[in-house]
């Protein structure tokens, strides 16, 4: 076995050596009989081997916190004294089914998460097809889409609390010169999750719009111009060749929003700018992230917090398995 | 220095905080040139010419650089450096010192505490911390006895020395007063609610008819709150360390003043400490507002050059203390003994008088109060007020009121769920405190 695939892969190396060679027969192939014999068994080390490094960090900083946050969840754990656990067993995450604002910050990540994800992807998309098009000054454009993604939060976030400031925001005040009442954007319970979605709808509809034309490159000329020969209208084009020919960049952008969503927490954390992590007066914008926080880092119950942690990976593995399920559904 | 809100809750963004957070673990690492550490603590300025770098942690804009008090000390012991690393919001700062404080490392050598949370450090963190009781140059009887008490653990040690405190008066606007035929001499202004909080209500609700559509007479229930639950001798636990902060009438009566406030719209409804409360500040949109020591700074800051003339400052109703820090020093420390000297020295009361006439922080050593500094203080931005005095005497008066653990998580839960939703949404007082109390409930672990 070890012998065949060596012979094989010693034919194929010296091939690209000398392309100007003339074609003629192949040396004799001389077997490598230098190579110590147990040279199978290492050939499978040697992948880990190079993929230690990363291995180890993973363990360290993926896999540990993972496994230390589940034993932590188990435990009433106070940040005043690390140390000091009591075992409670599953308390914590059953606490959490009759926990009023654990569900209010569910339902608040889901609605924030509905109201930023969805306009941000169709407004990428039709950013990316604008800059598919042939237009003067395309990498320009191209960097100006890409400037609000390279802003931080924090700047993105504070300014946007401004311009929906109560008395003196902007918002408010171009809402005046139409003749519309002002808006409480603080406060008020839709008013203040559209004004959180709206930070992220900015923040990240550069980034999926690039996606989504790099995607664009790759759908062929030519289907667009049989398309065209058959009749369709750009709007049929759009749907029937556009579309299925970034399916991937589709269902990455879909996948890599709704992680976002379910992490939503520096946009929410300083658009309440002095509230800390309470997410204003009556939770209205308190996502499932900022609820840990809240826990964990200002309430001290460190217990608490990795529960809720574990909790909102398991909705979002249950969100993309159920994501999934309906997609094989579909087909 | 002041109180965790004025300075926790300043909207810098949390991506600064952790830079800074990471830049606090690098500051607490040993100075390269620092020697070795000798067994204990061995005495500074030994003849060798080594130099010892003490680092001192804050949150905020503390105040004691700014105010050149290293500088001085460093002038004073040749063999000491001090550094001093900053946080700017408090509640980034105080989770990362239980943390250091537990994990025995990452610590500054003198590290400040916040009046709110000196309790809860003194409770759980008491065998971390060194005893400054006994430190030569610490002088019990320099500081208000209440503010001792305060950093005094059950067992009598004295792990935390009290630096500022915030006792209060009321700011008000001599224009808009005129406005509405209320008197702005800041003695007649001091009668008019003398002695009781809800003539502050009157006040408010004379103002109001006077100037219906004028500026609102206060900037937020919250404030009002604030204000008059820091004026009661018992606050959120009673004498033995019980929780009352639902069972204690005082609190109740505070709660539906502010909320009277806010029904009579005599609010700005607006949130201490936000970007809106700021623009408030220099658009004149309220009339008074209830001030700390450490507040006359921030509104000279957000009024402006506009504002000049125009504030004045009066006594309020009843003495309270809003505010206020402490200094630790960890036992984890390499340099215990000298950072205790440095705590003791900086918390001294020609410190404290230095840091006032500086900064505008108050001395909770009492000792400093008949001190030029401090006695002769007068704020030209707000008409000359004698200052020192005023809040001398304020700060006398304060109520030797118990804290407790959760007394900033209390305190910030009241203001931000109870009386926002008071205030901003039109929220039904009794179902607000409702609310309040169920969010604080679970906040509490209950």
């Amino acid at each position: 076995m070890t012998e065949t695939r060596a012979t094989a892969e010693a034919a194929r190396r010296p091939a690209p050596e000398d392309p100007a060679r003339p074609a003629g027969p192949l040396p004799p192939l001389r077997p490598r009989r230098a190579r110590p014999p147990r040279r199978g068994r290492r050939q499978g080390a040697g992948p880990f081997l190079l993929l230690a490094p990363f291995l180890l960090l993973f363990t360290a900083f993926g896999v540990f916190p993972l496994v230390a946050a589940a034993w932590t969840s188990f435990h009433r754990v106070e940040l005043t004294a690390p140390g000091r656990a009591e075992w409670v067993g599953l308390r914590n995450y059953t606490r959490l089914l009759d926990d009023g604002f654990f569900w209010k910050a569910l339902l608040n990540t889901l609605t924030i998460g509905v109201l930023a994800t969805v306009p941000q992807l169709l407004l990428a998309l039709g950013v990316a097809h604008l800059l598919h098009a042939r237009l003067r000054g395309r990498q320009f454009f191209r960097v100006v889409a890409l400037a609000p993604y390279a802003t931080s939060v924090a700047a993105a976030t504070l300014v946007f609390a401004l311009f929906f400031g109560r008395d003196h925001g902007m918002a408010n005040w171009a809402l005046g010169v139409v003749g519309l009442d002002p808006v409480d954007w603080q406060n008020g319970p839709w008013a203040s999750r559209f004004a959180v979605a709206s930070i992220v709808v900015w923040r990240w509809t550069g980034y999926n719009a690039l996606i989504y034309l790099a995607a664009l490159g790759t759908v062929p000329r030519e289907l667009y111009e049989a398309a065209a020969l058959d009749g369709a209208s750009r709007w049929r084009q759009f749907l029937h060749v556009t579309l299925p020919g970034i399916r991937p960049a589709l269902g990455f952008t879909a996948l890599v929003s709704t992680i976002g969503a379910v992490q939503l927490f520096g946009e929410p954390l300083l658009y309440a700018s002095g509230a800390g992590a309470s997410g204003g007066a009556n939770h209205q914008f308190q996502t499932l992230g900022l609820y840990l926080y809240e826990q964990g880092w200002v309430n001290l119950h460190l217990g608490r917090a990795a529960a809720i942690a574990w909790a909102m990976l398991l909705i979002l593995v249950a969100a993309l398995g159920l994501a999934r399920l309906i997609r094989k559904a579909a087909a | 220095m002041g109180s965790r809100r004025r300075r926790s809750r300043r909207a810098y963004g949390i991506g600064v905080a952790l830079l800074l957070s990471a830049a606090l673990s690098a500051g607490c690492a040993s100075d390269p040139a620092e020697p070795p550490p000798a067994g204990g603590g061995r005495p500074p300025g030994d003849g060798g010419g080594r130099r010892i770098t003490l680092t001192v942690g804050v949150f905020g804009t503390f105040g004691l650089q700014e105010a050149g008090l290293y500088d001085t000390y460093m002038r004073l012991h040749p063999d000491i450096a001090v550094r001093q690393t900053s946080l700017t919001r408090n509640d980034v700062y105080y989770p990362q010192l239980l943390t250091h404080l537990t994990a025995g490392s990452g610590l500054a050598d003198v590290q400040a505490v916040e009046v709110g949370n000196i309790a809860e450090v003194l409770a759980t963190q008491a065998d971390r911390l060194v005893d400054l009781g006994t430190v030569p140059g610490v002088d019990r009887r320099a500081f208000l006895p209440w503010k001792w008490a305060q950093g005094t653990g059950r067992d009598g040690r004295t792990l935390a020395l009290g630096t500022d405190i915030g006792p209060q008066a009321l700011c008000y606007r001599k224009d808009l007063f005129a406005r509405a035929g209320l008197p702005t001499e800041r003695g007649a202004v001091g009668r008019l609610w003398a002695g009781d909080w809800r003539a502050y209500l009157t006040a408010g609700l004379r103002y109001r008819e006077r100037v219906p559509d004028g500026p609102a007479f206060t900037d937020s229930a919250a404030g009002v709150m604030a204000a008059v639950t820091a004026s009661a001798p018992v606050r959120f636990y009673d004498a033995r360390g019980a929780l009352v902060v639902a069972d204690n009438p005082a609190v109740r009566e505070a709660w539906d003043l502010a909320a009277a406030f806010a029904r009579h719209g005599l609010t700005a409804r607006l949130q201490q400490f936000t970007p809106g409360w700021d623009q408030a500040f220099a658009n004149g949109s309220f009339a008074t507002v209830a001030c700390p020591a450490w507040m006359l700074g921030y509104i000279q800051d957000k009024a402006g050059p506009a504002g000049r003339g125009r504030w004045d400052v009066a006594a309020a109703p009843r003495p309270g203390s809003w505010g206020g820090s402490f200094l630790v020093v960890p036992a984890a420390g390499r340099h215990r003994a000298e950072a205790a000297r440095l705590a003791a020295w900086l918390t001294a009361p020609a410190q404290q008088a230095r840091l006032f006439a500086r900064r505008g922080s108050f001395p909770s050593a009492s000792a400093a109060y008949p001190l030029p500094a401090v006695a002769d203080a007068r704020h030209p931005y707000f008409g000359d007020a004698p200052v020192g005095a005023l809040f001398a005497a304020a700060a006398r008066g304060v109520p030797r009121a118990p804290t407790g653990p959760k007394d900033a998580l209390i305190a910030q839960t009241l203001a931000d769920t109870g009386m926002l939703q008071i205030d901003q949404t039109g929220r039904d007082p009794d179902e607000a405190w409702r609310a309040t109390m169920k969010t604080l409930d679970n906040a509490l672990d209950r």
